[in-house]
């Protein structure tokens, strides 16, 4: 890890997500408020009683942005975790075995790759129950396919060589080569992959929750946080200021880590 | 450039059977997605007092009574003769409301498109030239920062900016209706003052990418030899630069543009939804959410449509640019 710690936006970004993630973790604890709590005082400024003012039925935003990190960070681990473990499967079947199983995910990743994806998602979402499990397993279903290209890429690279020959010649079975011979020498790229794909999970889950389709009231996301502020963006602009800086802050530090990995890994 | 094209008539007429399976896959997925979902669109008019053999009868004429498969098959079937349908509630053909929206769209999108092109080609030779420079760094943190943001929330701060506090731009729709019967220059600077914020929120998401791809190029290419030569025959550094450099380093351009198309669409989605912009992304969310099935259908085949035609004219543009492609050889 040389490299990526002389990379000092990379390490200062990393910090700052650390941060993140322990405020989230830590929560109920740091939490002045309830985040549900309707208060009496609606739509106030920015102020030392309410860090980040209050919303629209008087909840305090700095609490609701607290458990808001929770959400929209875990949806952001858990979609890219669905979209990771998919790829991967699709790009190492393919890539090992060709053929026709190749030509037929390979036709599929195109095809899915061909729809407008924020549309395939809104469509699905709203024939579910719009809930926040849903929202982590469509986001994952419709990003795994970068993934799979990537590996298969790699598979088809690494299946030729002596060691892989040598593998097969004392026995090794399929799935044995697969995940102890071929596996390490993918594990890199996707690394990379998986982070720039946290990054957008993060920016579709909010867009999802800002249209109402994703993390359903009164949980707390970042994206339903701006649901409504579009209607006080003149009486309380901070209402929509301040979790769209949260996910622009969060979205950024992971995109400059992708890159010292990136350079690290050089994936 | 089309004699190229026509040079490479049977690769293009591969390319093009390849869009027909394409197209069934995406209408199976999008289809048979929104069937096995429970209940159906009549369940927007389940009120108490709507009679029950109402809503059959409602059924029965929308052809919801019948298997999904069969659905479908009368769906490719129409769909073959180039009948979409006709959309539910407006009760119109299904090509006709689209086509109304498409205009408005393209003109979104290409002119979003256009000003990207005109800011990412420079900033990205530039920084690429000054690698490790000022503006290089400078570049680099704001397309970062372009990258990160979301659309949607960009778009809402833009409008507490430009409309909200200053008054300059409106904040929604395509044209004031006062205008009328204005004349077309009146009406052109209209739609042009309502097209402000939502290109400048495009232009800001979108050439980010573009930017580190012109970027990256342009610094493959500017350690090569005959960019060595160039210089050695003395020529100015902006000859070697734009014409010489810049030449070769956007040929993956077209590519990335391609690739770069349904971003735009999706992020077309999103942004006239916020500015109320009558295009066809409005219509289909709108066709999501109040679940009118045929309109649903029509604006996913036309998008990915549009979207693969984007990138089989890339691939072609490309192929015909690129001597290298054309016959195959790999140096």
């Amino acid at each position: 890890m040389r490299r990526f710690r002389k990379n000092k936006a990379a390490v200062a970004a990393l910090t700052i997500l650390f941060l993140m993630v322990l405020a989230a973790v830590l929560a109920p604890f740091i939490a002045p408020y309830d985040p549900r709590e309707l208060g009496v005082t609606a739509l106030q400024a920015p102020s030392f009683s309410h860090y980040f003012g209050t919303d629209d039925f008087g909840r305090d935003i700095f609490s609701r942005a607290l458990f808001g990190a929770r959400i929209s960070l875990s949806v952001g681990v858990v979609a890219v975790s669905i979209s990771v473990l998919v790829g991967f499967f699709f790009g190492m079947i393919s890539g090992y075995f060709g053929g026709f199983i190749e030509a037929f995910i390979m036709r599929f990743v195109d095809v899915m790759l061909s729809f407008p994806s924020i549309f395939l998602i809104l469509a699905v979402q709203t024939m579910l129950t719009p809930n926040i499990y849903n929202v982590m397993a469509v986001i994952g279903l419709t990003s795994w396919m970068g993934v799979s290209r990537l590996v298969r890429a790699e598979v088809l690279s690494v299946k030729e060589r002596p060691y892989i020959e040598a593998a097969r010649a004392i026995g090794a079975s399929g799935p044995r080569i697969m995940l102890r011979h071929i596996l390490p020498n993918v594990t890199a790229p996707v690394i990379v992959a998986g982070t720039l794909g946290m990054a957008g999970a993060i920016l579709t889950e909010s867009a999802l929750s800002f249209l109402g389709l994703g993390v359903q009231p009164p949980l707390s996301s970042w994206g339903n946080m701006l649901q409504d502020s579009q209607a006080y963006l003149r009486d309380a602009p901070w209402m929509s200021l301040i979790p769209g800086l949260l996910i622009l802050i969060t979205v950024l530090c992971i995109y400059l880590v992708g890159e010292g990995l990136r350079e690290e890994l050089g994936g | 450039m089309w004699d190229i094209i026509l040079k490479m008539r049977s690769h293009v007429f591969k390319r093009l059977i390849s869009i027909v399976p394409l197209l069934i896959g995406i209408s199976l997925i999008s289809f048979f997605v929104m069937h096995l979902a429970p209940g159906d669109p009549t369940a927007l008019f389940a009120d108490p007092s709507v009679d029950p053999g109402e809503l059959l009868r409602i059924r029965q004429n929308w052809g919801l009574d019948r298997p999904v498969y069969i659905q479908y098959f009368y769906w490719v079937k129409n769909a073959l003769r180039g009948d979409l349908g006709t959309a539910y509630i407006v009760n119109r053909p299904v090509l006709e409301v689209i086509a109304e929206r498409i205009p408005a769209t393209l003109l979104l999108m290409g002119t979003s498109l256009f000003f990207i092109l005109l800011i990412s080609i420079p900033l990205g030779v530039i920084s690429a030239y000054k690698k490790g420079g000022i503006f290089d760094n400078l570049v680099s943190v704001l397309s970062f920062a372009g990258m990160s943001m979301p659309s949607f929330w960009l778009a809402l701060m833009l409008m507490l900016v430009f409309s909200v506090q200053l008054g300059l731009f409106p904040a929604g729709g395509m044209s004031d209706p006062l205008l009328a019967h204005a004349s077309v220059f009146e009406k052109s600077l209209d739609t042009a003052r309502h097209m402000a914020l939502p290109v400048l929120t495009m232009v800001i998401i979108g050439f980010a990418g573009l930017t580190r791809y012109v970027r990256s190029g342009t610094l493959e290419v500017l350690c090569q030899n005959y960019i060595k030569a160039a210089r050695a025959k003395g020529l100015p550094e902006h000859a070697v630069l734009f014409k010489h450099a810049l030449r070769n380093s956007l040929l993956p351009l077209i590519t990335i543009l391609g690739m770069a198309i349904p971003d735009l669409f999706a992020g077309a989605f999103i942004i006239e939804t916020i500015f109320a912009w009558p295009g066809m992304g409005r219509l289909g969310v709108g066709a999501i959410f109040s679940r009118n099935y045929p309109l649903i259908m029509g604006v996913v085949l036309i998008s990915s449509f549009l979207i693969i035609i984007g990138n089989l004219a890339a691939d072609l543009l490309y192929s015909a640019a690129d001597p290298r492609i054309r016959t195959g050889r790999k140096d």
